[in-house]
């Protein structure tokens, strides 16, 4: 290998980038040549992605600060109404209920997949025959589609007919109208998500289990610590990242729940699981108001950057880093 | 299946594990209520697909004719309807075609940028840094509205560029490999700088081959993300020809209403995909996942 290194070397004339670069201490590069040349391999590595982000998340994102200061229906020319639509959401009993709705799916939500996970990732972390089949079957629902997974739990949970009702109904239960009713249309969509994330935080829990050394438990059990012991004193804390980053993300996507909403109930009935992005995109493709539903975006996104900042500020009070 | 399952499982371990003493035995117990739980849980995880399969197979099935567990009359014949009358086989090839290209490209945006942000300090690096991830916290919705007129104004609209471009960079991705990187080891770098290689060298020859589990990962990631992705697909691609598998799929429910055999079908065949690339890649994603220090 080295020999083909030192070929291809041979077009990277400039010595002085090569053991200047990559490491750390030899910064700062010395002639101005080099340093263009260090500023150009930099950017080269960079822009692939920087462009894109730039152009497709970035610029629109600023894009969507500009149009919720206006009055906008799409179509017609913009009209400037300074922080009206924001203004007009806060005094909107609506928002307050699809935030409402939206902390009601993740407070149910974060607990199943999370505990869920958690006892799934346990159990398939032992020495068990079958288990990366098992572990398949958990994680089959991760990578289907919500069309897919929402269009099944529509006919599983089917109020007349379906499977759960006709089970409910032999054992003398009459089951709930399910995504048909306002008090039951949430706690269908928490359970279909929770089944489908399961595998996810399954996972990515797997993964921190794996990562603590077996000899601690050695040391455990020596010290006599039972199981419930072992879990408390070893595992949870050594498995704190991993649960960090668990609950980091899910709290991301919850507050973005959009596609099993969209697909199951359509924010009905009558709005009872309309959540925040249901009703960004209601606002703009269904009744034209881009400028609200903008201004309600960026509330979305102050809540959810707030959320994460105190989070990773309060990480440290939990979460051991081996 | 269960069956098989019960027997690989618990038969072999109870053997061996023969209770001698009350520990083993309050051992044998814990491992045999393990087994339960597990495949049960197993079970319940499997039964709705299990349920699309049987569902898809009994000709007629509707809400009012609901399937047999065990289908009297199995047919393919939704299978058959669902190529004939529909141009399914194109919207899976229009699937393919933008997840492979999506996954394809965000390895190498992903990996670049990772590589940049893992192994060349520059000035304001954190910042930039923070930037990437924080367009992780943007929901998609939300820049729907000024992603649609922005390309409106390229004239994106109704293209597979414009359905592709806004997918070409993730901070998921780019997290995801900065974080493998960081793990290869630094000697490696500079044993290779010491032979005289560049970094572009340094990335391809270094780098890639060592954070194998992580890219594969990330392959997973992609893929499923174009696969499955609606909104933005549905926003886009307005012509019949151009639809992809999700939006296909919706669209099913709403015009075989009754015909939950077709739609469950389509459902089948849209999840057969994933599945194996699943299959093929499993044994790196939880490696890659590990290794990736996310933990």
């Amino acid at each position: 290998m080295s020999t083909s290194i030192a070929q291809t070397a041979l077009v990277d004339k400039d010595p002085q980038v090569m053991t200047s670069a990559p490491i750390r201490v030899s910064r700062p590069v010395r002639s101005s040549r080099a340093k263009s040349r260090y500023a150009f391999t930099v950017l080269a590595f960079l822009l692939p992605s920087a462009i894109p982000l730039l152009l497709f998340v970035l610029g629109p994102m600023v894009a969507a600060a500009w149009v919720s200061l206006h009055k906008w229906n799409l179509l017609a020319p913009m009209q400037w109404v300074g922080l009206g639509n924001y203004a007009k959401l806060l005094s909107d009993p609506i928002t307050g209920d699809v935030f409402l709705h939206t902390v009601y799916y993740i407070a149910g939500y974060l607990p199943l997949v999370y505990f869920g996970g958690l006892a799934l990732a346990l159990a398939l972390n032992t020495a068990l025959k079958g288990r990366s089949l098992l572990r398949g079957i958990y994680f089959l629902p991760v990578v289907t589609s919500w069309i897919v997974v929402a269009l099944v739990w529509r006919w599983l949970l089917s109020p007349s007919n379906g499977i759960i009702n006709t089970a409910l109904a032999a054992v003398g239960i009459q089951g709930p109208g399910w995504w048909t009713d306002p008090h039951w249309a949430m706690p269908a969509i928490i359970f279909a998500s929770s089944w489908k994330d399961l595998g996810f935080v399954m996972v990515i829990l797997l993964a921190g289990l794996q990562a603590i050394p077996t000899d601690l438990y050695d040391a455990a059990k020596v010290d006599g610590a039972g199981w419930w012991r072992r879990l408390f004193s070893v595992t949870l804390p050594l498995l704190s990242p991993s649960t960090f980053f668990v609950i980091v993300i899910s709290l991301i996507n919850g507050f973005q729940v959009f596609d099993q909403v969209y697909a199951m109930t359509g924010g009905g009935p009558n709005g009872a699981s309309e959540v925040v992005v249901q009703q960004i995109y209601d606002l703009t493709f269904r009744y034209g108001r881009a400028g609200e539903a903008s201004a309600l975006s960026w509330m979305l996104f102050a809540v959810v950057l707030a959320v994460t900042v105190i989070q990773i500020r309060g990480q440290r009070r939990w979460v051991t880093y081996g | 299946m269960a069956d098989a399952l019960l027997t690989r499982g618990t038969a072999p371990r109870a053997s061996v594990r023969a209770p001698r003493s009350r520990e083993a035995k309050t051992r044998l117990t814990g491992i045999i209520v393990l087994h339960v739980v597990i495949i049960v849980g197993a079970i319940v995880m499997f039964f709705p697909f299990l349920w699309t399969i049987i569902t898809s197979i009994t000709p007629g099935a509707s809400l009012t004719n609901t399937p047999a567990l065990i289908p009297e009359n199995p047919s393919l014949g939704a299978y058959q309807r669902l190529f004939a009358e529909r141009p399914f086989g194109q919207v899976i090839l229009n699937s393919l075609l933008l997840a492979i290209i999506t996954t394809a490209v965000q390895l190498i945006t992903s990996s670049t940028a990772a590589y940049a942000f893992s192994r060349l300090p520059f000035r304001g690096q954190t910042a930039v840094f923070g930037v990437y991830l924080a367009t992780m916290m943007i929901p998609l919705q939300v820049l729907i509205v000024p992603l649609f007129v922005e390309l409106k104004t390229f004239g994106l609209l109704d293209t597979y560029l414009g359905a592709l471009l806004p997918t070409f960079a993730s901070a998921f991705g780019i997290f995801l490999l900065r974080q493998a990187i960081n793990q290869v080891p630094r000697e490696l770098d500079e044993a290779a700088t010491i032979d005289g290689a560049g970094h572009f060298r340094i990335f391809t020859s270094i780098i890639l081959p060592n954070i194998r589990p992580a890219l594969a990962t990330l392959v997973v990631f992609a893929f499923m993300g174009s696969w499955n992705s609606f909104l933005w697909p549905l926003v886009v691609l307005r012509s019949p020809e151009l639809q992809t598998l999700p939006i296909a799929l919706a669209g099913l429910q709403g015009q075989y209403t009754s015909q939950w055999d077709v739609i469950m079908a389509g459902s089948v065949v849209s999840v057969l995909p994933m599945l194996a690339l699943y299959v093929f890649a499993q044994k790196y994603v939880i490696q890659g996942v590990a290794s990736s220090g996310i933990k």
